[in-house]
């Protein structure tokens, strides 16, 4: 039948559709982003300085620990099922710091399971989590390439 | 018989003599919990995999239907339904505990209404006297095929839909009592260049537009005819849609003589974005909440329209887009 109209035509479709889809409310998103990231930063600083006053921890050297602790809270989150509501909240806000990307390990991990220890949880731990990997490996390869070039042959 | 483009009138009217609807813990919280003939309170079910889970909520709603309709599984001659999981296995492992003889289908969440149009056009000619036919998906085991882990924190956006936990069956019959199947309308891919899977409904409205419109041409209907017309999980947005395309298209229903699955399923207050979808989406409904409806004589005549989305996450990968069918079958109550 040539005489439905806007379902026949993918441009006059998305145009009609585009008005009636809720978009996702970015500056809010931002906002909450914002503030949930920044908490999570503070926890951190929190336990850094704990490490700091208490331990024989410098500024410098306090960084491992305090990564490892929120690393494992993420674990705790992920494991009783907490952390992708606060995830569905936040957005980027606990996407970004490394506890967003100890989730996607952590979720990878309990997600397959079910398909035992070496093809499942072996296999697609880093399945979300990968891309993180390759492409910070290889940028600061990049980096570093570009680093000693200048270096050397740039005479600064 | 066919009618028009694609539609089967079937005279001999097949009758749904039963049925069984199961779902899970967040649909117990849902809208249509008293529509449930049995409701998990773990979405594992005491099983190993979520996978087996969805096996044991078909295996369930196979047997609740068969039970109430005062028959045994050697009376079943086949075995017709389909799923979301990979290779359809919950589905066909369910027939491997049946031992019916079977027919796996995929239409995505279009299989509900895909399955009811085959099992009636084949007792319409007298290929059988009792066709067991539904779907049935399982929210985190779907989850881990098509998107993210369960427990992963990405955010989603308002257009995307929560899978529903369950399985629906419903027990066709040559003879017996029960709701009549009278028609049904086959519908054809509908692609309009649609390439988020977070918005189903915004690339399935098309489908169900079309397939209605093909629906009340061929049968030379007025969308009056129908108390209810159905779709299948377009959700709120979807379903808005929808409804604005129909109008453009000069199909003028009412707003409550139009409803979708995907809005009915669970309250306002669940954290569901646009609404419910998922295989079992359709089948609970239509063969819990809307089959009652027709038992207490609340509504005569229904379209079914269960919509599906033809895409695989390796084909959105890939940047194709999603292609998108309906199937539409109506259901009208035993007497007039």
């Amino acid at each position: 039948m040539n005489n439905k109209k806007i379902i026949n035509d993918a441009k006059s479709y998305k145009e009609f559709q585009g008005n009636k889809e809720t978009k996702r409310p970015v500056f809010i998103n931002c906002v909450k982003a914002f503030l949930v990231g920044g908490f999570i930063c503070f926890i951190g600083q929190l336990i850094s300085t704990f490490y700091i006053t208490f331990f024989d921890f410098t500024e410098r050297t306090a960084g491992n620990p305090t990564v490892a602790t929120i690393i494992f809270i993420t674990m705790l989150l992920t494991g009783f099922g907490v952390y992708d509501h606060i995830g569905q909240f936040a957005g980027a806000g606990t996407a970004v710091p490394v506890s967003g990307f100890a989730n996607a390990v952590i979720s990878s991990a309990i997600e397959h399971r079910t398909e035992g220890f070496i093809l499942g949880v072996g296999m697609n731990m880093l399945k979300l989590a990968g891309p993180v990997i390759v492409y910070g490996v290889f940028s600061s390869f990049l980096i570093a390439l570009l680093k000693t070039i200048f270096i050397k042959w740039g005479g600064f | 018989m066919l009618v028009g483009e694609s539609t089967w009138v079937f005279h001999q009217k097949p009758k749904i003599i039963s049925s069984g609807v199961v779902g899970g813990p967040f649909e117990a919280k849902g809208n249509l919990k008293d529509d449930f003939d049995f409701l998990y309170d773990d979405l594992w079910m005491h099983k190993e995999s979520f996978e087996k889970s969805q096996q044991l909520m078909m295996e369930d709603a196979c047997n609740i239907a068969i039970e109430k309709g005062h028959l045994q599984r050697k009376d079943i001659d086949f075995f017709i339904s389909g799923d979301l999981i990979n290779q359809i296995t919950p589905t066909s492992f369910t027939a491997r505990t049946f031992k019916i003889p079977y027919l796996g289908l995929f239409s995505a969440c279009a299989t509900t209404t895909e399955s009811l149009a085959l099992a009636a056009m084949i007792i319409n000619n007298n290929g059988a006297n009792f066709i067991l036919s539904g779907s049935s998906s399982h929210n985190a085991a779907t989850e881990k095929q098509y998107r993210y882990p369960t427990e992963y924190g990405g955010q989603k956006p308002p257009t995307s839909q929560w899978t529903v936990t369950g399985a629906g069956c419903a027990l066709v019959a040559k003879e017996g009592n029960g709701p009549k199947i009278t028609s049904a309308t086959l519908g054809k891919i509908v692609d309009l260049d649609m390439t988020d899977p977070f918005h189903m409904g915004g690339a399935m409205a098309p489908a169900a537009v079309d397939t209605i419109i093909t629906h009340l041409s061929d049968r030379n209907l007025d969308p009056s005819y129908y108390d209810l017309i159905v779709t299948g999980d377009l959700g709120r947005i979807g379903s808005e849609i929808a409804f604005d395309l129909l109008k453009e298209n000069n199909i003028h229903i009412q707003k409550n003589q139009y409803r979708d699955c995907g809005v009915l399923v669970y309250k306002e207050s669940q954290p569901v974005n646009a609404g419910a979808s998922g295989a079992a989406c359709p089948a609970v409904v239509t063969y819990g909440h809307l089959l009652n409806k027709i038992k207490r004589g609340e509504i005569q005549k229904m379209l079914v329209v269960a919509t599906g989305a033809l895409h695989s996450p390796l084909s959105i990968q890939q940047n194709e887009s999603i292609p998108c069918i309906a199937h539409a079958v109506s259901i009208e109550a035993e007497v007039n």
